[in-house]
């Protein structure tokens, strides 16, 4: 039944409160706490994705001309294998956690039972639109939790294939997709959730905030910034190039939150290492990038006009030592690399998210930290050296969302790394466990065995710290 | 003193001195901090009984015994809790390697409230300590002495420029709001605690707020042999902290109709047998309060239903423990928070409808069940929500160290005590290593069929595994 407003524009305030209504009467009915509701769901999504797989790269290739090799790597696979590892592991998660006790309080046993929340929203973004809805969802099913899903509108093709495929896999009295744009959003923020999570940028994430805050809804905010490089002179040169360059260029164009977002490195060294990059990016993408099939389109004409405006101003353009080439036509623009922009300019100070790399050169590498930790904190941070020492300090000194040394963005697709922001970056995390954990609640529990109870020594300790007790 | 932004400008400089990093810094806070719990103990007793007539007794189980058993277990488990954890790298993973290093979140915000100012300004205090992080703490104004207290002992033991107290009511909280924090930890009411989630939205500042609600206490049948331990409890666990003004003190309690005034007896006689003389219950806080209590009991269907007690001492701002047998459930006392003295008794005609009963309302921050029915226990875990659930007692749940201390929907979110503390003020970074060797051309463009068709036939088998074959993590 197409109950949610299924016209774009038609889903208002009571539509919106309606869908929550019915999905926590769902949920009080108790089916999402079974942990075969949560497996039979999760086995059929991992069956979508074999099944449709056709119909997901497709819908990847019309909202952003990804290349078929990074829908499969990047969107299923990795969706492919949340499912897979959830369903391993789903059981051990749900049991309850024993804890010590000690003596003093001594109740004698204690436990960490998890439980679902509830009813869940997840908004999710538009460059890895498929990945970001599929997966927060996965979590808030395995969590036991009913689940609303607002795909994002900048990605339609990929918005209503979920909004089509979901009912035919899923159980719908407990997992809806609501399709639309600001007004359809404002309306599902309006009602009161037991958790969002919202992937994005940092401006609406404010606004998903202040919304929750009505409801004293807890929220994850995966947001982004600006990721930066240091690359230092003790590499290997043409495998740090080609790890930061399949990192930018290699996801989604530079259109993603973890990606390589500028490069420091010092002035000595910045010569070799544009030349070293210049020699990858013929290689990964021919003589005429802007003929490649391997590269991501910019999505639409807003964000090609706001990447273009980072390039336009006068003290950047002289700046382009590689690339620049643009295509407003084809939503295209060639890899870009610029040297030494003013920290000040726009594309310095703006999240750049395309395919534009502005390297910065500094006389002494340490000094890339000052300039790192002087800017609000990004999701990732990388760092390309063979210097132990320089290594130990990047960790303990630069504080972002995830680090990844000698590589760039791979710590995200190990499940057994938290994977969320910082500071500006966002707050709360979610991938693998750490995906059921954000979404469950984790009530404490004691008891007090009357067998433990050795009465008179027991008594008399409580009588020193004052409990009055039999 | 100093503005608010001049405060904060000298905290943000200590942080980033990087001097809160080190375990040896952390170490001596929370020593120093364990002394002045130790040392100025009178002059926390007194400003409690200032505050609220708290007895010592009383104020040294809930307060400084509290404190001063989680200062040791921080201090026990500070390396502990400080050393990065290192991940399972999905097979082969040389050389890679994946940890997890914690790390402060920086500079955050404490507003600690009223009802155990001391405890819940200094408790969050360990854990921010421990993280590494530089604090500002908003005691309650509605306890001034206390808060008073704090602005004085803090500076004399502990790091000055680390750790600032700012004294005042809502206007100095408003302007703290306006500043950018790491973190904020709020105590207190939901209604604050939304202005305090809306404030920090501006910033994108994570918070935790620890609220209230009506923890219910659901009293089975017991063996007579039980019921005197079981009434002892209950009425500690109502009228001992703070004369019932505690988020997790018990607000009402659920009864079979048939065994109610069994119940009421005993807790008539308990009361009277611990709480006879009234120099062992604190006082109201202030006169508001007390009004508001007061105002429970207005409604003469509400008055009507009192079966003990009663009394308000409006000079001395006490109220005697009061017992209601079934007041209207719509009336105020059964719809929001008590926050005091008074003990609605609400009956049941089964006891299994208290699961119904709790549901159909805001999930509390604590649930007690006095029962030796593992059936109804095991529904109760399973079929309610709430921070906790604690059976055969009360209270306790707060001193373990282990569990985590937090509430759920209108009760809250976020959590500590214990390492869950040190969690809650500190970032963990996901951190993965690779060297340069073994580096596999697959996973890089151009793409062509072939490495497509190589990916899918690998990946047929184990997905993650042959995405790290391509990743070049494995060959």
């Amino acid at each position: 039944m197409d109950g949610d407003g299924e016209r774009k524009g038609e889903f208002d305030g009571k539509a919106a409160a309606e869908l929550v209504g019915e999905l926590r009467q769902s949920f009080w009915n108790g089916k999402t706490r079974s942990y075969d509701w949560r497996t039979d769901q999760l086995r059929s999504l991992a069956r979508m994705l074999v099944e449709k797989e056709k119909d997901i790269i497709d819908a990847l290739h019309e909202d952003l001309g990804k290349p078929e090799m990074e829908s499969f790597i990047h969107e299923i696979s990795l969706a492919k294998d949340g499912c897979a590892r959830t369903l391993k592991e789903l059981k051990s998660w749900m049991k309850p956690q024993k804890v010590s006790t000690s003596i003093t309080t001594f109740p004698s046993s204690a436990e960490i039972v998890s439980e679902p929340l509830g009813v869940v929203l997840v908004i999710s973004a538009w460059n890895y639109p498929f990945l970001l809805s599929l997966e927060p969802v996965v979590g808030a099913i395995a969590a036991g939790n009913a689940v609303v899903l607002k795909p994002s509108e900048i990605a339609p093709a990929t918005s209503s294939l979920l909004k089509r495929l979901l009912p035919g896999y899923v159980d719908s009295s407990s997992i809806r997709v609501v399709e639309g744009g600001v007004p359809e959003t404002t309306a599902l923020l309006d009602q009161k959730w037991d958790k969002i999570i919202y992937t994005g940028n940092s401006k609406v994430g404010r606004i998903v905030m202040a919304a929750a805050a009505k409801h004293l809804t807890p929220v994850v905010l995966e947001l982004g910034g600006k990721c930066p490089v240091v690359v230092d002179s003790k590499v290997d040169l043409d495998v740090a190039t080609k790890r930061i360059a399949v990192g930018k260029w290699g996801c989604n164009n530079g259109q993603a939150c973890i990606s390589p977002d500028y490069i420091i490195t010092e002035r000595e060294f910045a010569p070799k290492l544009i030349e070293a990059m210049k020699s990858t990016l013929e290689i990964f993408y021919g003589k005429d990038p802007m003929a490649s099939k391997d590269l991501s389109r910019i999505v639409n004409s807003n964000h090609f006009k706001r990447i273009s405006k980072l390039l336009d101003s006068d003290k950047v353009s002289e700046k382009i030592v590689h690339g620049g080439q643009r295509d407003e036509q084809a939503l295209k623009i060639s890899p870009t690399l610029l040297l030494d922009v003013p920290q000040d300019s726009l594309i310095m100070t703006e999240e750049i998210f395309g395919p534009l790399l502005p390297i910065i050169t500094v006389d002494d590498i340490h000094q890339s930290f000052d300039i790192i930790n002087s800017r609000p904190k990004p999701l990732a941070a990388y760092l390309f050296t063979k210097d132990k020492k320089l290594e130990e300090k990047f960790v303990r000194g630069v504080s972002a969302g995830g680090m990844s040394i000698n590589e760039t963005v791979l710590h995200i697709t190990n499940p057994g790394l938290p994977f969320g922001g910082v500071g500006e970056s966002g707050m709360g995390a979610y991938h693998g466990k750490f995906s059921f954990d954000t979404f469950s609640h984790k009530k404490a529990k004691s008891r007090l065995l009357k067998a433990l109870v050795n009465g008179d020594i027991i008594g008399i300790i409580l009588a020193l710290i004052g409990w009055p007790r039999a | 003193m100093g503005t608010v932004e001049e405060r904060l400008g000298e905290m943000r400089e200590a942080f980033r001195s990087g001097k809160t990093k080190c375990e040896k810094w952390r170490r001596s806070q929370l020593m120093a901090l364990l002394a002045l719990v130790r040392e100025e103990e009178e002059g926390i007793f007194s400003a409690l009984n200032r505050d609220l007539g708290k007895h010592r007794a009383e104020a040294f189980r809930d307060e400084v015994g509290v404190l001063i058993k989680s200062i040791n277990f921080a201090l026990s488990s500070l390396k502990q809790w400080m050393a990065p954890k290192s991940v399972k790298v999905p097979l082969v993973s040389f050389p890679s390697s994946a940890t997890v290093v914690p790390e402060p979140l920086g500079v955050v915000l404490l507003f600690s409230s009223w009802n155990f100012p001391i405890g819940l300004a200094l408790e969050p205090i360990i854990g921010a300590f421990s993280a590494g992080n530089v604090v500002a703490l908003k005691p309650s104004e509605l306890a001034p002495s206390s808060a008073e207290f704090l602005a004085e002992a803090i500076p004399r033991y502990l790091d000055g420029a680390a750790v600032k107290v700012f004294l005042g009511g809502p206007s100095v909280g408003s302007q703290l709001l306006e500043q950018r924090w790491d973190k904020i930890l709020f105590t207190g009411s939901p209604r604050v605690g939304r202005v305090v989630m809306a404030a920090a939205a501006e910033h994108l500042t994570p918070v935790i707020l620890e609220l209230g609600g009506k923890c219910p206490a659901i009293v089975d049948s017991i063996g007579s042999s039980e019921q005197k331990v079981a009434a002892k409890r209950l009425v500690a666990g109502k009228w001992g902290p703070c004369c019932g003004q505690a988020c997790v003190g018990i607000d009402y309690i659920l009864v079979e109709r048939q065994f109610a005034s069994t119940l009421i007896d005993m807790l008539r006689r308990t009361v009277k047998s611990l709480y006879g003389d009234s120099r062992n219950l604190s006082r109201i806080v202030n006169r508001q309060h007390f009004m508001r209590l007061e105002g429970l009991l207005k409604d003469p269907s509400v008055s009507a239903s009192v079966v003990h007690g009663g009394r308000f001492d409006s000079d001395n701002l006490k109220i005697e423990p009061t017992i209601l047998l079934d007041p209207p459930l719509d009336s105020e006392i059964m719809t929001e928070e008590v926050f005091g003295p008074l003990l609605p008794i609400i009956t049941l005609e089964k006891i299994g409808d208290s699961i119904a009963f709790v549901r159909d309302r805001p999930k509390p921050l604590a649930i007690y069940v006095f029962s030796n029915d593992e059936a109804l226990k095991k529904r109760v875990v399973a079929e309610t929500s709430s921070g906790s659930v604690t059976f055969n007692d009360t209270m306790i749940q707060f001193a373990v160290d282990t569990l985590p201390f937090g509430g759920v929907g209108g009760s809250g979110f976020g959590r500590y005590h214990g390492k869950f503390s040190f969690d809650a003020f500190s970032h963990e970074k996901a951190v993965m290593r690779r060297q340069f060797l073994l580096d596999f051309p697959l996973r890089y463009p151009p793409w062509n069929e072939t490495k497509l068709r190589f990916l899918r036939d690998v990946f047929h088998f184990d997905y993650f595994g042959l995405l790290l074959v391509m990743m070049g993590l494995k060959k």
